[in-house]
């Protein structure tokens, strides 16, 4: 793979977060109610990172947690390699909550579709909205973010790559070419 | 506890241990833990297995270990199929070939065979051509009963090494102790298999367990203490002089297990003889796990199912 651009720097990623912060304030008229869901791996981070600025922002303490939806994959049957089963932590109860769940890349649908038969199977939350760093287009599936970062547009022979302090050591993302 | 990662490719069948190396059992372990908490939800079940159909082919009774691998396989969606030897053709005359190639052009994905016969479940994945789970064969092997006992004892204590294991009856004739001493000692364990002299063979050693008749020597110092249970039809054929003896030495009890470490669990792969290899009152005492990997016996299987289906193609 070839490095192409750069998409976002780590002062456009932190600014990309908050407006999305502010949006989901706006939206949903407060903090209240709200929960975080991040899918794993690099949803985790970033629901953690949204959830401290709505912290900053309203003072207000938003229930957070972690999803794997490797069970849920329709893919499972197509691919070579064995998918590993990670950590699933949900500590609050989603009955009658707004849950916003949070994904870096948003390219076909099926994670998030994935997503939300987990989520639904693990209880009853009042509605469940999306939020996505990158929506890089490519959908499979009737699906779109409520709250996007970047909308960026992108071959299929294109990869984009997030990188975060938490997973990576930096905040990063970049476009690449996959090599022919 | 998440997965580490398994990067050699994955055996086909789960016949024995052989060919699964430790990392890869260890992610088994590691991926239980998910599968407990699919198990504690309100919707216990996952699609990961949508549209496979696994048969549980029983040519030996056993009831809850066939019921845990059925339940194990529909809480991964999967369809089951379930075949018992008494009420089949085989009492006919048909052969286990023949049975098995029927069961296969119905598009069976995946068979769980229990058998009387050592190496019935080599024989089936020959036959079918599909991933094959043992869920026991004569005295050769029983893979997943293992794989939970080390599961449950993992889960009480972290980690499997340094953990002394103590198996104690009739190890002569157990796929269990056989299972066991394997795969505890592969992960790091000490096992120590004890018996009377006629239902101990010394062969056993070479699994990496030390052997013993003396059940307090056996159990000094165990963090586990594993009873197996005894099969009075041993008595007939010379094997035990008398149950009292049998009773009096090596029955799993609160005197025997004041030797072990403070603390230490007991285990039985049911089902039990309440008075006989173990007593009434330390079966269903506060140490007893016995429930504990029941329980932690279906997690097991569904991740062993998870290890050896998913993503096949």
């Amino acid at each position: 793979m070839n490095a192409k651009a750069s998409i976002l720097s780590a002062d456009e990623l932190r600014r990309a977060l908050t407006r999305i912060a502010h949006e989901i304030l706006e939206r949903n008229k407060g903090a209240e109610g709200l929960a975080l869901v991040g899918i794993h791996t690099r949803g985790i981070p970033l629901a953690a990172r949204l959830a401290a600025k709505l912290h900053e922002l309203e003072g207000v303490e938003i229930p957070l947690g972690r999803l794997d939806i490797t069970l849920y994959r329709d893919d499972l049957s197509e691919i070579a390699h064995q998918p590993l089963i990670r950590e699933t932590q949900l500590n609050f109860d989603m009955q009658g909550r707004r849950v916003i769940l949070v994904d870096d890349v948003l390219y076909t649908g099926r994670t998030v579709r994935a997503a939300l038969d987990a989520l639904i199977d693990l209880g009853r939350p009042q509605s469940i909205q999306l939020a996505v760093l990158v929506d890089r287009g490519h959908r499979e599936l009737p699906i779109r973010a409520d709250y996007v970062g970047k909308n960026l547009p992108t071959s299929r022979s294109e990869v984009v790559k997030v990188k975060l302090e938490e997973t990576d050591g930096l905040d990063a993302v970049e476009l690449w070419e996959l090599s022919s | 506890m998440s997965a580490q990662v398994v990067a050699e490719p994955r055996p086909r069948h789960l016949l024995d241990f052989q060919g699964w190396s430790e990392g890869r059992l260890n992610a088994i372990l590691d991926n239980a833990d998910t599968m407990l908490q699919v198990l504690d939800r309100p919707v216990k079940k996952v699609p990961a297995l949508q549209g496979l159909t696994v048969c549980t082919a029983f040519f030996e009774n056993s009831t809850r270990t066939r019921i845990s691998f059925e339940l194990a396989a529909r809480r991964m969606s999967a369809d089951v199929v379930s075949f018992a030897a008494g009420s089949s053709s085989l009492s006919k005359g048909e052969s286990l070939r023949d049975t098995i190639e029927t069961l296969t052009s119905y598009k069976v994905d995946a068979y769980v065979v229990r058998h009387p016969a050592s190496g019935a479940a080599h024989q089936v994945a020959r036959f079918s051509g599909k991933p094959t789970i043992n869920a026991g064969d004569g005295r050769r092997a029983h893979p997943t009963q293992a794989l939970l006992d080390a599961y449950t004892i993992r889960q009480e204590y972290g980690d499997l090494k340094g953990r002394r294991v103590a198996i104690i009856g009739d190890v002569r004739h157990s796929r269990v102790a056989r299972s066991n001493a394997e795969l505890l000692t592969r992960l790091g364990a000490e096992v120590v298999l004890c018996g009377p002299a006629t239902l101990l063979p010394r062969e056993l050693a070479s699994l990496g367990a030390t052997l013993t008749t003396d059940a307090q020597q056996a159990v000094k110092g165990a963090h586990a203490v594993m009873a197996l249970r005894l099969q009075t039809e041993r008595m007939d054929a010379g094997y035990l002089g008398s149950l009292q003896e049998y009773i009096r030495d090596y029955q799993v009890n609160e005197r025997l297990m004041e030797r072990a470490e403070t603390g230490a669990i007991v285990l039985h792969p049911g089902p039990m003889n309440r008075d006989l290899e173990i007593s009434a009152d330390t079966a269903d005492g506060p140490r007893s796990r016995v429930l504990k990997q029941v329980e932690n016996g279906q997690a097991v299987r569904m991740s062993v199912l998870y290890h050896l289906l998913v993503g096949r193609g």
